[in-house]
């Protein structure tokens, strides 16, 4: 066995939703999650280590990690911003709010700023559609953007 | 929930929309929490689910089924677990109604679920909510510790003699586990494809277990019924077989954007547009509107005297859905608005049934050529003809929902379309 990649308090978490679920599959998902909060992508290492903690083919790890779009299958930057662009969002000027992200970070959506710093993405309904345009930034909502408060943000991000 | 009491008060939710709510101690002191739960421990199964059938819920994910009539599907006894699982996805565009629910009143969920639970005999439920709600999903974490903490959850609750645990499970990114199937997929820790049915999940869902799921605004309007009965609750509708109040979301080109809770039945369209939300952005014209999430056909600015609620929106060709209303202004390219929508169906179709997943990216491609002035005179037909080939001919309604709004937008906005063809350009621009 190679050395864990993952920490002790991956497995405790695990340990404490395993009599949560009748199978240990159900755990995939929840493990999935945990670890990329983790390592901040899933790597095939990552994908692998969860396989042999449930006890399935590491191909089934992957079959299920690359359906959902929140797992990362490459690495992040250590910003993740994600802008919603679906219906309510691009009526209320998400447009305009990614053509500046992109002009401003001199990158296209879908990538990352080349010091690792920032992943751009545009994201599907996130749910916020009263507070639109919204983002996610990581794990976090950021609402009723427009360009001023977009650079605010960013000039506050480390 | 004593305010909610007097029948002069029309609503039940939005009054507790606020920080302070959250806590278990609030929901004791001001919302009669965890009171129903007793009340419901004293009555049987079948009492509680003929309550929820007498009360004309309906639904409120966006399918606007009985509530109660769909508990009755359980069957009583079962060799496999049965289980009460919520459908916490909010993932419809245009939808952001449970994300108050479980932000402002998370207690007000975990009781519906622990009557539901009960009512159904399932001593498990789950609250699958969409990974993006990390947030929301921590809170209910802290209120479901609350509850355990309390005895409302666990075992042998309030000494009644009944068990049931809840637990919060994130989804991760996929439009598609909304639908119930496609949800217990996920649960189960599978991609999150459709299943195909039969089995329902009543006969065999999460786990093989006999299975329920339910909206978050379904769960969290139980306690209501229970408390002050079926019939008070069918009576707040102000129609036949519409029970209750209901949560919408505005969104769009309007000035006062946000949730809003009427009684079933009771308002228009139009109020809600122009009397709640105080009209248009900038007193702009109105040009469209999406009532029901962004699967549902459009209405045009003439045809929103139509009451807002399910049989009179299904009447006039639409749904009202998850009660999404998007507001369109006259200055907004209404092919733009269509390739978005056509470009999300596109990347959730799960792809396993091939009208879907090919329909889908082909009207998306055609929308796309239209809009950036490429458009042939036959595609409009072409769409047309396409959307008949995806919509009711997939195992669950993505390939519908898809197919709704392509229809209606070129089928009611047919001359934006031909204004693209022809002239190359948006004839707005």
């Amino acid at each position: 066995m190679v050395e864990k990649i993952l920490s002790k308090k991956f497995y405790d978490r695990m340990k404490k939703l395993e009599p949560r679920y009748p199978t240990k599959v159900a755990l995939l998902i929840p493990a999935l999650h945990a670890a990329q909060d983790e390592t901040r992508w899933l790597s095939d290492a990552v994908m692998d280590e969860i396989a042999g903690y449930i006890g399935i083919h590491p191909a089934q790890v992957r079959e299920v990690a690359s359906f959902y779009t929140m797992f990362n299958l490459k690495p992040v930057g250590k910003y993740h911003l994600k802008l919603c662009t679906n219906v309510a969002c691009c009526l209320r000027g998400s447009d305009e709010v990614m053509e500046h992200l992109e002009k401003k970070l001199g990158i296209k959506c879908g990538e990352t700023t080349a010091d690792n710093k920032i992943t751009l993405m545009e994201e599907e309904c996130l749910g916020a559609c009263g507070t639109a345009p919204a983002m996610m930034l990581n794990d976090d909502y950021h609402e009723n953007l427009d360009i001023q408060k977009m650079d605010r943000l960013l000039s506050s991000l480390e | 929930m004593s305010d909610t009491m007097d029948e002069t008060v029309e609503t039940m939710f939005i009054q507790h929309f606020q920080e302070e709510s959250r806590p278990l101690a609030y929901y004791l002191k001001s919302m009669d929490g965890y009171k129903t739960v007793k009340k419901a421990f004293g009555m049987s199964q079948d009492d509680i689910i003929g309550e929820m059938k007498k009360s004309w819920l309906r639904g409120r994910g966006g399918a606007s089924f009985p509530t109660g009539t769909k508990w009755g599907f359980i069957p009583k006894q079962s060799p496999k677990p049965k289980y009460l699982v919520c459908n916490a996805d909010e993932s419809e565009p245009g939808t952001f109604k449970d994300r108050d629910i479980m932000r402002y009143t998370p207690h007000l969920l975990i009781e519906g679920m622990v009557i539901g639970g009960f009512a159904i005999g399932a001593h498990v439920g789950y609250i699958y909510i969409r990974g993006e709600y990390a947030r929301e999903a921590k809170l209910l974490d802290e209120a479901i510790d609350e509850a355990y903490e309390a005895g409302y959850l666990g075992k042998n609750i309030l000494g009644s003699g009944f068990d049931f645990d809840l637990t919060v499970h994130r989804g991760a990114g996929a439009y598609i586990c909304g639908e119930e199937t496609a949800l217990l997929n996920s649960l189960e820790g599978k991609r999150g494809e459709p299943r195909v049915k039969p089995p329902f999940p009543a006969q065999a869902g999460a786990f093989g277990g006999p299975t329920i799921v339910n909206n978050v605004e379904t769960l969290a309007s139980v306690p209501f019924i229970i408390k002050n009965g079926g019939d008070w609750y069918a009576k707040l509708g102000k129609l036949e077989k519409s029970g209750g109040t209901r949560l919408f979301c505005v969104s769009g080109h309007v000035k006062k954007p946000g949730v809003y809770e009427f009684a079933s039945g009771s308002v228009t369209l139009r109020q809600i547009i122009y009397e709640h939300c105080h009209g248009i952005l900038g007193d702009k014209k109105l040009k469209a509107v999406i009532p029901g999430g962004s699967s549902a056909p459009v209405l045009t600015a003439d045809e929103i005297d139509v009451i807002a609620d399910i049989e009179p929106m299904s009447k006039i060709g639409t749904m009202l859905g998850s009660a999404a209303i998007v507001v369109i202004s006259e200055d907004y390219c209404i092919v733009k608005l269509l390739r978005r929508i056509a470009h999300f169906y596109a990347h959730e179709s799960c792809g396993q049934c091939t009208p879907c997943r090919e329909g889908t990216r082909w009207m998306w491609d055609i929308i796309e050529r239209i809009e950036a002035g490429h458009g042939r005179d036959q595609d409009l037909q072409l769409l047309l003809d396409i959307t008949e080939n995806v919509g009711m001919k997939t195992l669950c309604a993505l390939g519908d929902a898809a197919a709704g709004p392509v229809a209606s937008f070129v089928k009611k906005f047919r001359a934006d379309f031909e204004a693209h063809i022809r002239g190359g350009k948006c004839p707005n621009a």
